[in-house]
C-alpha cells in the first residue's frame, strides 16, 4: 500500500480496479439475491399442500349407472364425465374412419381395453374450458354452449374451435363396477 | 409540471414562502391546473380525461369502502356480496355504484380513445403520452376483468374459467402461468383470493400511470381539434377558470347518465346468470362478457383456432401502441383529411358491429360477419393507416388555432364570433407558453 500510494497514477489504478470490484461483486449479490428473494413470493402462489392433498384419488361405483346415462364427478376441482356408452354408440364410434378426425384417436385409445362401454373425459371444453353439454350436437356426444365446439360420444372433437379431444384422466378399474380416478398403472398422479 | 409551466407561482405569505422553497407542490399545481395554456378551440371531446380520473377515483372510493364487506373466499363471497345489498347501510348504492362506476369508466375511456384517433392524439410529439394511455387501458381491461369474478356468481366463475384458458395457450409458459393463477388444479378458493388482492393493487398502478399520463401530456401540450400547435398567446387561455369550469360542467353532466343508471337501470349492463351462486359443473347456456369487452370477445370466436384467436384477439389491442407509426399522414385531425375521414367512420360501425357480434350465439352468418369484421379491423390499422396518408390529399390547415375560432383572415378580436370574453392583451402571457412557441 505504501508504494502505489507514492504516485498518484497507480493509487488511481489500484483505486479504479477496487471500485469495479466492489461494483461487479454488488452488482451480482444484488442480482442474485434479488432472484432468491422473489422465489418465495412466485412459489407461494403455486398449489398448496392443502390443495394437492385434497387431489388424492377418486373412487366412483359404476354400479348405478344406466345405459348412455352421464355422470359428473369432481376430482381436482375438476369436471369429470363418467359415460356409459350404449352399444349402438359402441358401434358406431368404432365404425368412424380416423381420417374424419381433427385430433386422430383411435376408439381404443379413448377406452381401457376390456371396457368398451366406459368412457371417462375430462368435463371441460378444450377451448376455453366451458362445460359441453350431453346428447347435443351431430355426433351423439356434447356440444359446447360457449363457442360452438361438439365431441363425439368419446369425447373426440368434431366441429368448433376446440383444439384436441376431451383429455383422458389418468384412471384405472379397481373391478368391473369401479374406477379410481387419479391413478393409473398403480400410481397416484402427480 | 415542465420547467416553464411552473416559474410564475409567487407565494405570498411567510408560511407559503417556508413551504415552497422546501417542496414546491403548489407551484407545481399552480403551473400545471391554473396557469397552464389550453387551446382555445377544444371541444368538449376534450373533457373526457377529466371525467376518466372523476371515475378512477370514484372506483377506488366506492371499491375501498365495498371490501370493509366483502369477503374473498369461494364458500362466502356470493353471500357476502347479498349481504352488503341486503345488511349493510347503502351497501345496495355503493356496490351498484361500483359496477356501474365500471362501465361509465370503460364507456369514457372509448370515448377518449376514439378521440385520440380522429384528431390524431397519437401522433409525434405525443406518442409517449398515448402509449401511456394504451398501457391504462390495457390495466383497466385486467382490474375490471378481476373485479367482474369476485361476486363468485356464474359469469364470474365461467369467466375467470374462459380467461385463465385463454392464458393456458401461450406456448411454453402458458400453463405455468395457468397454474400460478389458480393456485390449484382449477378455477377455487385459491383464485378468488388471489384475484381480490389484484383486484385491490392494480387501480392503484392505474393510479401511478395516469399521473405519468398528465405530466406528458404538459409536456407536450394538448392537441386540438385542428390538430396544429400553439403559435402565439392568443391561440389559448388559461387553464384556470377555462378548462376548469368546461371539465366539471362536462363531469356533473356526465354523472347524470352515471346516476340514471345507479338509481334506475342497476342491473342493465350486468348479466342475470351471475346472480346465480358459482356451479363447476354447468356452463350458462350464452357465456358473454360486460359490453365493453365484446368486440374482443368477437375477434376471439372469430378464429376457428384457439392459439390464432388469442393472439388475435390480444393483437386487437395492442395494435393500437403502433397507430403512430403505421399512420404515415403529416395532418393530425381528421377534420382536415376527407379520405381518411371516412374510413374513420367505417373504422367505428365496425368496431360496434364487433361488439353487437360478440353478443350473439357463435353460430353460422354471426361467424361469417364477424370474420368480415375483424379483417376490417386490423386492415384499417394495417393497410388504411399507412396508404391513406401516402395517398390523400388533405385540406389547407388553418393559419392558427385563433383562425378557426373566429374566421379566416381574422387576427385580432374585433371580428371575434362566440362571445369570446378574454382580452387578448390580457390574455396568455408569454412566459406560460409551451417552449416551441416561445422560441418562435
Amino acid at each position: 500500500m505504501a508504494n502505489t500510494s507514492a504516485t498518484p497514477a497507480a493509487a488511481h489504478d489500484q483505486d479504479g480496479s477496487r471500485r469495479d470490484f466492489l461494483f461487479l461483486a454488488t452488482g451480482a449479490a444484488v442480482a442474485v439475491g434479488g432472484a432468491f428473494a422473489a422465489w418465495p413470493f412466485v412459489s407461494s402462489m403455486r398449489p398448496d399442500a392443502a390443495t394437492i392433498a385434497a387431489g388424492a384419488p377418486l373412487d366412483v361405483d359404476l354400479a348405478p349407472i344406466t345405459d348412455g346415462q352421464i355422470v359428473n364427478v369432481f376430482w381436482r376441482g375438476k369436471l369429470i364425465f363418467v359415460r356409459k356408452l350404449t352399444a349402438k354408440e359402441v358401434t358406431d364410434m368404432k365404425a368412424i374412419p380416423l381420417s374424419e378426425l381433427s385430433d386422430p384417436a383411435p376408439f381404443d385409445a379413448r377406452v381401457k381395453s376390456g371396457h368398451d362401454q366406459w368412457l371417462v373425459v375430462y368435463g371441460n371444453c378444450t377451448h376455453l374450458g366451458c362445460v359441453p353439454i350431453g346428447h347435443q350436437g351431430n355426433f351423439e356426444g356434447w356440444a359446447c354452449p360457449c363457442h360452438g365446439s361438439q365431441f363425439d360420444a368419446v369425447g373426440r372433437v368434431r366441429r368448433g374451435p376446440a383444439p384436441i379431444n376431451l383429455p383422458v384422466p389418468p384412471y384405472t378399474f379397481a373391478s368391473d363396477t369401479k374406477v379410481r380416478i387419479g391413478e393409473e398403472g398403480g400410481k397416484a398422479a402427480a | 409540471m415542465s420547467a416553464h409551466a411552473t416559474s410564475t407561482y409567487v407565494p405570498k405569505s411567510r408560511i407559503a414562502k417556508w413551504f415552497e422553497s422546501r417542496l414546491p407542490l403548489v407551484g407545481l399545481v399552480h403551473g400545471s391546473f391554473i396557469a397552464y395554456p389550453v387551446p382555445r378551440n377544444l371541444n368538449y371531446f376534450w373533457t373526457f380525461g377529466a371525467i376518466l380520473s372523476a371515475f378512477l377515483g370514484i372506483q377506488i372510493v366506492t371499491g375501498v369502502w365495498l371490501a370493509m364487506h366483502y369477503e374473498p373466499s369461494a364458500g362466502a363471497a356470493f353471500e357476502s356480496v347479498e349481504h352488503i345489498m341486503r345488511d349493510v347501510n347503502y351497501g345496495w348504492l355503493l356496490r351498484y355504484a361500483h359496477a356501474n362506476g365500471a362501465s361509465m369508466f370503460f364507456l369514457a375511456v372509448y370515448v377518449h380513445i376514439f378521440r385520440a384517433l380522429y384528431y390524431g392524439s397519437y401522433k409525434a410529439p405525443r406518442e409517449v403520452l398515448y402509449l401511456l394511455g394504451v398501457i391504462i387501458y390495457l390495466l383497466m381491461m385486467a382490474t375490471a376483468f378481476l373485479g367482474y369474478t369476485l361476486p363468485w356468481g356464474q359469469m364470474s366463475f365461467w369467466g375467470a374459467t374462459v380467461i385463465t384458458n385463454i392464458l393456458a395457450a401461450i406456448p411454453v409458459v402458458g400453463d405455468s402461468i395457468q397454474s400460478l393463477l389458480w393456485g390449484g388444479y382449477s378455477v377455487g378458493n385459491p383464485t378468488i383470493n388471489r384475484f381480490f388482492s389484484l383486484h385491490y393493487l392494480l387501480p392503484w398502478m392505474i393510479a401511478g400511470v395516469v399521473v405519468l399520463h398528465v405530466w406528458a401530456l404538459h409536456v407536450t401540450g394538448q392537441n386540438n381539434p385542428a390538430g396544429i400547435p400553439i403559435k402565439s398567446s392568443k391561440d389559448a387561455v388559461p387553464f384556470t377558470p377555462y378548462a376548469t369550469v368546461k371539465d366539471a360542467f362536462a363531469t356533473v353532466a356526465f354523472m347524470i347518465i352515471f346516476a340514471w343508471f345507479v338509481f334506475y337501470q342497476p342491473n342493465y349492463l350486468g348479466h342475470a346468470d351471475n346472480y346465480v351462486p358459482a356451479n363447476a359443473s354447468v356452463t350458462p347456456a350464452h357465456i358473454v362478457p360486460e359490453w365493453y369487452f365484446l368486440p374482443f370477445y368477437a375477434i376471439l370466436r372469430a378464429v376457428p383456432d384457439k392459439l390464432g384467436g388469442v393472439i388475435l384477439m390480444f393483437g386487437a389491442v395492442i395494435i393500437l401502441a403502433f397507430a403512430p407509426w403505421l399512420d404515415t399522414s403529416r395532418v393530425r385531425s381528421t377534420n382536415y383529411r376527407p379520405v381518411y375521414k371516412v374510413f374513420f367512420w367505417v373504422f367505428v360501425v365496425n368496431a360496434i358491429l364487433l361488439g353487437w357480434l360478440g353478443a350473439k350465439p357463435p353460430e353460422g352468418g354471426y361467424v361469417i360477419v364477424g370474420r368480415i369484421c375483424t379483417v376490417y379491423y386490423f386492415a384499417h390499422f394495417l393497410l388504411v393507416m399507412p396508404l391513406c396518408g401516402l395517398f390523400e390529399t388533405p385540406k389547407a390547415l388553418p393559419g392558427s388555432i385563433l383562425e378557426t375560432v373566429t374566421g379566416p383572415g381574422q387576427t385580432g378580436w374585433d371580428g371575434r364570433q362566440g362571445g369570446q370574453p378574454q382580452d387578448p392583451d390580457k390574455g396568455i402571457p408569454d412566459w406560460a407558453m409551451p417552449d416551441a412557441v416561445k422560441r418562435s
